[in-house]
């Protein structure tokens, strides 16, 4: 294919060139496009018929709904049986707690990691590397007993110090190695000025500041969507999280549509505001990282 | 102001940035871990009390008649739910990352849109998909026929000959962005003077793509294939969403990770058996470690054997 060497001084101008380079234009955007659809239409089917009522949803599912179908029906059900507010309540906290601990007491490890040369640094470095690519899962049987043990089975603390433990291996072995870059000169120049080595690490937290909010980001997503730990450590009504709620609420309402739909949605839609909002960063860090 | 310390060895501060740490890390991942794999040795005696029984445990799941059939299906299951995603998964994956990374324009756009079901959670995807593909619905079916194929419909997530391959086709559904980012961010990290010099060369898009592109993302394929494996053999919420603990029909649907939540908590007929359940852990925490060790030192030491 010579059409990519931008050779300017001898376009090609028949028939068949432009065709070919028409279509070889046009059929990636087809492909892209068609997989767009797929992966869109289910969750548009889903938002669009939770504002049908039920004969609309089964009569006409392909239809906006208009003002003859519309309905609310369902999201009145959500909210009268479903406590949806306490899920919601929890998946904040525990998702935001864990996130700036993990955040906070990464960073902290990964500084020392990177910043002082002590003797078993490489093997802690390891040992903390190990839990990257072994699930924190197969340890359920431990946990478990660990929780009961500390009385921490049905409390949101049980969850945050679970998830912190999952996210620490990674954020740790990313943080570290942006610590590396720091340069010398600038902790050189406080450590001459007698700062601490606190004072130093609050220095050098703000240089590093992309990469906490990339690691945030991941770290955010399998805890908001995590489903095994609060049904295995926290099913209780008073710590379900929206995972597990909505999937404990779908479960006793599945033959009601209206309610399924517009519970689903519900459980959706803040996800999809915050990741319209994000997805470029998000993807951008994702991309930088693994080049990295 | 802290006082800097004298003793060489371990300076307190050291110790202040790296305790919290280490000590959660240890408490609720380390030591479950280790304390599962050591349970796996032990059966709960009649007053509760921990009881040494060797590899009995092993033994059991291997030949007994009530955890053996499910043990060999859970992983067969497991094995065809890998090989899935690898060959489908992946193969879209890389379809949609080297289209993404031709500089083809709204290139950003198609990555959000692509990515996005990643971030919802497997709940609700198994949900959505559960409604999708109801018969009852019918929506599956009417696209069927508006392209004259409404014969081919069936209730795929009911058969049991179709039913596995199903949730794994709607797993690869909302995990193909992970991968098509991973081999976008390789494909762009390409130099272009290789690119060009295959160009003056003559050498056409797709001999570029496999003859020099795709040998260079290499490294990013491997990580691609453990992620997946480590994923897929740690995989349990789709099925329990879609398929329940019991992941029919007839156990059709039975993975690693259900089989695991059914052998400690239990199911109907049988009681949970923590032990047994740990066992179950030790297995896939065997499984997935020979994965991860092949690949460090099979797969990421012949990559570098290459670059050097």
């Amino acid at each position: 294919m010579t059409t990519l060497t931008k050779d300017h001084t001898n376009p090609s101008t028949s028939f068949g060139y432009r065709a070919r380079r028409a279509l070889g234009g046009i059929a990636p955007h087809l492909v892209l496009l068609l997989y767009a659809v797929i992966v869109l239409f289910p969750i548009f089917m889903i938002i669009i018929n939770s504002f049908k009522d039920r004969k609309a949803i089964f009569g006409m599912p392909f239809q906006f709904p208009n003002a003859e179908t519309f309905s609310l029906i369902g999201y009145e059900t959500v909210f009268e049986r479903a406590t949806f507010q306490i899920y919601f309540t929890n998946s904040i906290i525990v998702t935001v707690v864990a996130l700036v601990l993990t955040l906070l007491i990464g960073a902290m490890a990964a500084f020392a990691l990177a910043e002082y040369p002590f003797t078993g640094n490489t093997l802690l470095g390891l040992y903390l590397a190990i839990g990257i690519m072994i699930p924190i899962r197969l340890g359920t049987v431990g946990i478990l007993e660990l929780m009961v043990n500390f009385k921490l089975v049905n409390t949101l603390t049980g969850l945050i110090l679970i998830y912190i433990a999952q996210a620490l291996p990674l954020t740790i072995f990313i943080l570290s190695q942006f610590f590396r870059q720091v340069p010398r000169d600038l902790k050189d120049a406080a450590r001459i000025d007698g700062a601490s080595e606190y004072r130093i690490f609050t220095l050098v937290v703000p240089l590093v500041r992309p990469a906490l909010g990339a690691i945030g980001i991941f770290t955010m997503i399998p805890i908001w969507n995590d489903l095994w730990f609060p049904l295995v450590v926290a099913p209780g009504a008073e710590t379900a999280t929206v995972t597990l709620g909505v999937q404990q609420f779908l479960g006793q309402f599945v033959s009601d549509w209206n309610a399924v739909l517009s519970s689903l949605t519900l459980a959706m839609v803040p996800i999809l505001i915050i990741y319209l909002i994000f997805s470029r960063q998000l993807i951008r860090s994702i991309t930088q990282g693994s080049i990295k | 102001m802290e006082e800097k310390q004298t003793r060489k060895p371990f300076p307190t501060h050291i110790l202040v940035f790296l305790a919290p740490a280490a000590i959660i890390y240890t408490l609720f991942m380390v030591y479950p871990l280790l304390d599962s794999l050591r349970l796996s040795f032990f059966t709960i005696g009649e007053q509760n009390q921990e009881i040494f029984v060797g590899i009995q445990n092993y033994i059991t799941l291997f030949t007994d008649t009530n955890y053996a059939p499910r043990f060999l299906g859970a992983l067969k299951n497991n094995l065809a739910f890998f090989a899935i995603h690898m060959v489908v998964q992946n193969s879209i994956a890389l379809l949609l990352a080297a289209l993404l990374a031709s500089g083809i324009r709204g290139s950003s756009i198609y990555r959000s849109v692509l990515f996005l079901p990643t971030v919802l959670s497997v709940v609700i995807i198994g949900f959505i998909w559960q409604l999708i593909l109801n018969p009852l619905w019918g929506v599956s079916e009417s696209i069927l026929e508006a392209v004259s194929l409404g014969h081919l419909f069936q209730p795929w997530l009911g058969l049991p000959e179709t039913a596995l391959i199903t949730v794994s086709l709607i797993s690869v559904w909302q995990f193909v962005g992970i991968p098509m980012i991973l081999f976008f961010a390789a494909l762009i990290g390409i130099p272009e003077e290789l690119l060009e010099a295959a160009r003056v060369d003559g050498a056409s898009g797709w001999q570029t793509f496999w003859r020099i592109k795709f040998p260079l993302i290499l490294p990013a394929v491997g990580i691609v294939a453990i992620l997946t494996f480590v994923g897929n053999f740690n995989a349990f919420d789709l099925i329990y969403t879609m398929k329940g603990a019991n992941a029919g029909p007839d156990f059709a649907t039975d993975i690693m990770g259900t089989l695991f939540y059914r052998t400690f908590f239990g199911q109907q007929l049988q009681l949970g058996n923590p032990t047994m359940g740990a066992t179950v852990a030790a297995m896939m925490f065997l499984i997935i470690l020979t994965g991860v060790l092949l690949y460090i030192f099979l797969w990421q030491r012949r990559i570098q054997e290459i670059e050097m």
